[in-house]
Formats: C-alpha cells, sequence, structure tokens
C-alpha cells in the first residue's frame, strides 16, 4: 500500500509542493538563521582561538569578555610567571585605535600587542609576508578583511603604509585572521609599539598569555594562577564560551534570531499541518473506501506517515539544499566569512523538521482513525 | 477462528437485528428486528424507501457498524462475535463493495484501483495490478486500463469499482445504489455486467436500489420498510 499512498500524496500537485515548499522553506530559515547566530556568536571569540601559542588567559577579575578589557599591572605578569607549572607567561595588548590611509580612509582597528621577545599570539596563517617581520621598526601585519576594508578594490600588497595615533606604520603581512564580532581591521604588532598606536594610558597589558609546563593541564593552571594571584585565568574554551555568554545575556542578539527562528518554526508547523490536514479531509472518502475494503488502521496510519515523512525529507532536502547554496555563496564574502552551515544544525534541524512533520500528521492520523467505513455508502 | 464452509448455502443471514444510533432523546432506532438471508448464486436486492435502514443494514452485514442487538452471520460465521481485527481480516479476503459514488482514487489508473484488495491483502504491485488488469479486459476496458478516474465515464468508473470489488474473489459483494449517479442506458449496462460477472455458485451479491428499472435482474427482492424486511420476493 505504500505506492498507494504515494500516489495520493503525489495526485494533488498543488497540496504536494505547497508541503515541500511550506517544510524546505522553514528548514531553510532555520538552517540559515541558527547558523549565522552561531557563526556570529563564534565571532565574539575568534580572537582567542586564533591564539595558538598559549592555553591560558589571565585577566583583570573585572574583564568579563575579550572587547572590554581592564588593564593588568605590570607586576602581575611577574607574579604569574611566579606560578609553579608556567612554563612562560607573555603580555598581550589589545586597543581599538583608527587607523588612517594615506588616502584618507579611516576605520577603527582591533590592534593585539605582542611579546616583543616571542611575538607569541602572532597570526599563523599568513596570506602574504612573514610575521617574523614584525620585528623591524614600525611594522604591522593586518587581516585580509581589513586591508580591503582600507584599500577597496586594490591588490593585497605589503610595505603600504597607514597612521595610527601620528605613527607612520607600515604593513609587513596580511594574515587570515578569524573575522571579528565587529568589522573591525585585525591588526597585529610588537607590543611596545601597539601601545603607542592607542595613546597614552597609565596600563595597557590587557591579558597575559601563558603557556603551562607539559603534564599540566590549562584548566589546572588556570585554577592555580587565580588560587596564587587573585586574577581571573580562563582557559583558551572557557574564555571563548564567556564571550559567547556575555553576548547571549548581554544584548538583543539571541531575541532577534529567536524571534526568526520561531516564526520559521511556527510557519512550518502550521502551513505544512494545515496543508496536510485538508489534504487527508478531502481524501476521507478514499481512506473511507480503504477502511471498508479492509484496510486497518495500522496499515492506514502507516500510510499517513509515510506521505508525511516523505513530503517532509524531500522539503527538508531542498532547504538544506537552499541553505548549503546559501553558505556556499557568503562564505566567499568578506563580510560573512566563517559563517558556515554547520553538521550541528543541519541535524539539529533536521530533528525539529521530524518533530514538526509527525506533528502535522497527528491531526491527519487521528481524523482517519476515528473515520466510520460505513459512511463510504452515503452518497 | 472463522471458516468458510463451502456446503453453507446461506451467504447472509440476519436473525432480529436492531441498530440504533445515540442515546437519550436523541436516540433512533434505525433497525427494528430485522430478519434477512441471502443465499449463495443469487442477486438479492434490497429495495425500500429513503430512510428506511437499507444502508445500515448493509453496513452492519458488512462488518462496517456494530449491531445494537440480533446475529448477523456472513457464511455461518457470526461476525459480532469477531474481534475487530479479525473482522477486518474477515472483510478483506471475503467482501467486495461497489459503492454510489465509486469511492476510486483519483491518482491511481483503472488498473491499480481495481487492484487495491489485492495490495491491501499484501500481494506485490506487479502481480496485483496484472491480475486487475486481466480482470477489466473482461469488463471491457482494456482501452482505458492506464486511464485515471477523472478520465473515464460515469459507466467506466463503475465498471473500475466492480472490477476492484471482484478482482480478490470475495464471496459476498454488496453494492450500494450502483446505478444512482448513471443514466438508464448505462446504468442498465453496469447491471448486465454485475449479473454476469459477479454472480457465481458460491458467492452473493446484495444490491440497495431505489431504481425500479433495473429489477428485472434480481434473483430476490427484499422490501424494507421503517427498520424491517417486510416481505421478500424470489424472482427466478
Amino acid at each position: 500500500m505504500n505506492f498507494v499512498a504515494l500516489r495520493m500524496l503525489t495526485g494533488d500537485r498543488a497540496k504536494y509542493l505547497g508541503l515541500i515548499f511550506a517544510i524546505a522553506f522553514s528548514t531553510f530559515l532555520l538552517q540559515n538563521q541558527t547558523s549565522i547566530f552561531a557563526g556570529i556568536l563564534a565571532r565574539t571569540g575568534s580572537q582567542i582561538a586564533d591564539v595558538t601559542d598559549a592555553e591560558v588567559w589571565v585577566m583583570d577579575p573585572a574583564t568579563q569578555y575579550f572587547e572590554e578589557t581592564k588593564a593588568l599591572k605590570d607586576t602581575d605578569l611577574l607574579r604569574i610567571r611566579g606560578v609553579a607549572g608556567v612554563d612562560y607567561a607573555v603580555r598581550l595588548f589589545k586597543g581599538l585605535p583608527v587607523a588612517r590611509t594615506p588616502a584618507g580612509r579611516f576605520s577603527q582597528a582591533v590592534v593585539m600587542g605582542l611579546d616583543d621577545a616571542t611575538l607569541i599570539g602572532a597570526p599563523r596563517k599568513m596570506l602574504m609576508g612573514s610575521w617574523e617581520r614584525l620585528r623591524e621598526p614600525n611594522s604591522i601585519v593586518i587581516d585580509k578583511a581589513g586591508y580591503l576594508l582600507l584599500f577597496p578594490d586594490e591588490p593585497l600588497e605589503l610595505e603600504r603604509t597607514l597612521e595610527m595615533n601620528d605613527h607612520l606604520v607600515r604593513i609587513v603581512g596580511i594574515s587570515d585572521a578569524s573575522a571579528p564580532f565587529a568589522s573591525f581591521p585585525i591588526m597585529h604588532a610588537r607590543y611596545s609599539e601597539a601601545v603607542n598606536f592607542q595613546g597614552r594610558e597609565r596600563s595597557q597589558m590587557a591579558f597575559v598569555l601563558v603557556r603551562p609546563q607539559a603534564g599540566i593541564t590549562p584548566k589546572e593552571m588556570s585554577q592555580r594562577i587565580e588560587a596564587e594571584t587573585g586574577l581571573r585565568a580562563r582557559t583558551r574554551d572557557e574564555f571563548r564560551w564567556d564571550c559567547i555568554r556575555y553576548y547571549l545575556k548581554h544584548t538583543g542578539i539571541p531575541v532577534n534570531f529567536g524571534i526568526t527562528i520561531a516564526i520559521a518554526l511556527i510557519v512550518g508547523l502550521v502551513v505544512s499541518g494545515q496543508t496536510f490536514y485538508l489534504f487527508t479531509v478531502e481524501n476521507l472518502k478514499q481512506f473511507g473506501a480503504l477502511k471498508a475494503i479492509g484496510v486497518t488502521n495500522w496499515r492506514l496510519m502507516g500510510m499517513i506517515l509515510l506521505q508525511a515523512l516523505t513530503v517532509g525529507f524531500i522539503g527538508y532536502a531542498l532547504g538544506t539544499g537552499m541553505a548549503a547554496a546559501f553558505f556556499e555563496i557568503t562564505a566567499h564574502k568578506i563580510a560573512t566569512r566563517g559563517i558556515v552551515l554547520l553538521w550541528q544544525n543541519v541535524v539539529g534541524v533536521g530533528v525539529l523538521m521530524f518533530l514538526v512533520v509527525i506533528g502535522a500528521s497527528l491531526l491527519s492520523i487521528r481524523r482517519v482513525l476515528v473515520l466510520e467505513p460505513a459512511t463510504v455508502f452515503r452518497g | 477462528m472463522n471458516t468458510i464452509s463451502p456446503t453453507d448455502t446461506l451467504a447472509v443471514q440476519c436473525q432480529d437485528v436492531h441498530k440504533h444510533f445515540g442515546e437519550g432523546d436523541g436516540r433512533v432506532q434505525v433497525l427494528r428486528g430485522v430478519n434477512f438471508e441471502v443465499s449463495q448464486g443469487k442477486l438479492t436486492f434490497l429495495v425500500g424507501p429513503s430512510g428506511c435502514g437499507k444502508t445500515t443494514l448493509i453496513s452492519v452485514i458488512a462488518g462496517l457498524l456494530d449491531t445494537s442487538g440480533g446475529d448477523v452471520h456472513l457464511f455461518g460465521n457470526n461476525t459480532e462475535k469477531q474481534a475487530p481485527n479479525e473482522r477486518i481480516d474477515f472483510r478483506r479476503r471475503n467482501l467486495g463493495f461497489v459503492f454510489q459514488q465509486y469511492n476510486l482514487l483519483p491518482a491511481l489508473t483503472a488498473a491499480e484501483n481495481a487492484a487495491v484488495p489485492l495490495l491491501a491483502a499484501g500481494m506485490k504491485r506487479r502481480e496485483a495490478v496484472d491480475r486487475a488488469r486481466a480482470l477489466l479486459v473482461k469488463l471491457g476496458l482494456e482501452q482505458r486500463m492506464n486511464a485515471y478516474p477523472s478520465k473515464l465515464s460515469g459507466g467506466q468508473q463503475q465498471r473500475v469499482a466492480l472490477a476492484r470489488a471482484l478482482v480478490h474473489e470475495p464471496r459476498l459483494i454488496v453494492c450500494d445504489e450502483p446505478t444512482a449517479a448513471l443514466d438508464h442506458a448505462t446504468g442498465e449496462a453496469v447491471m448486465e455486467l454485475l449479473a454476469s460477472s459477479a454472480v457465481h455458485p458460491e458467492r452473493a451479491v446484495i444490491v440497495v436500489t431505489h431504481d425500479n428499472r433495473v429489477y428485472h435482474f434480481a434473483d430476490a427482492i427484499a422490501h424494507m420498510d421503517d427498520g424491517r424486511i417486510t416481505h421478500t420476493e424470489q424472482r427466478n
């Protein structure tokens, strides 16, 4: 009877396509919005993830997330180095100076000041030049997106100059840094130079980057530092999640995305449920005839579920294809780089859409189950 | 376990069958002690005015409705005592239906529609459709096997419905107003087909009808009024 169920389903083209469109649209919206949501939140900690030289980030206890920091004292660095198990600990500056091009374009930029001696925290994915050249005076490495923001429609070139806080700096490398939360250029410089790009402040050390000795886990290290210095120490992953949680708690991002996701779910459920129910109601005579002929309720239920799962699967596949195509296109755009269709979202939305089609078919199943087969004798 | 004895000559035996709908002030008594017998090998008409209980009676006989009292025996089996699934299984194997509005599945071709009872019994699609095709040839629809119901005339649709009722070789065929939606000539042709193809020594056919122009096909006519069989005429 499976083929009968499928032919009944595809027989009414308008409703069949309507069902598929509703589910595809709902799937696309859900995958699109949840992936963008996840991508944007991941950006809040992308500069943390880019630092692969240190597993523990130490900061002032008042610092809650990457974008807003309270400076540490210079003596804090020495205290951290004194904690047992620390392999190395280096300072990290983070500032937001304004960078200007000779042509007059300007933008606020995220400048990361790296330990002069070790350059720990330097970008490892370089597109042009070398991070080793940061040792040259007045040099910076800028990310590709930032370069294109400041020098639009121009080829990637080294030795271009920028002015920051009356300092002329040269671009000695172009990195492939992960996209930040705000669309600011990401620049790396030596600590001693970066502090001058920002302008004078009494203390400018935002973070201390720590690598534990072999055999000590980052978690263990961070606990030791906290216990011995009173500073806040977080592992890389913990700090990334701190940033994500901060944005979830203190911004309207989750509400805005939540509304769209809820609408996509409701539209998917209501439209597919209503269309599927109407489809069943219009076929009640046929279902009655099948019941009279001797098709059991279990079989009819199986037929309806097969119909629901078929449109659900096709709609989901189409919607996922649309979402994949969308992200394939946007992944190559500078502004939306790094925002991708996550497999977790594909699976999660798949489970949601499965529940939607099952929910949509429940009313139809109930209607058919309570149908008296004797109704077929009523003209 | 219900079995069918080929020696039983009575296909249907209703004894003091009552049926009501609703309770209290809304209670409607439709069948008031029906005694009715249908023999195998006969085409039995059930006739009577609208609202006299004909449709309810054939629904009860077909096991589509429960009785409120009395016994219904089909080929010696008391269907009232069958478990629900047993009754459905019995109906699938032993009954065929022809409905007034045909009730064909619009998304299936004529051959596929006729094959539905075989598919419901679990037969493979190809085998079921092949058997349905063979039957449709006998019923004169060899040119319309792959046509959808919407492309068939009323008479052709009723012939497909007849094929669907016959394809699994049931022992009782229940027809509800099979000519009501057809013009006289087409109705006559359908009845001729029904009489020639459905009636069989080991099969009974019950036809509910208002159409007195087709009474001449009947072997027996049971007259019904006010929820009872008033009398039965043996025609042949």
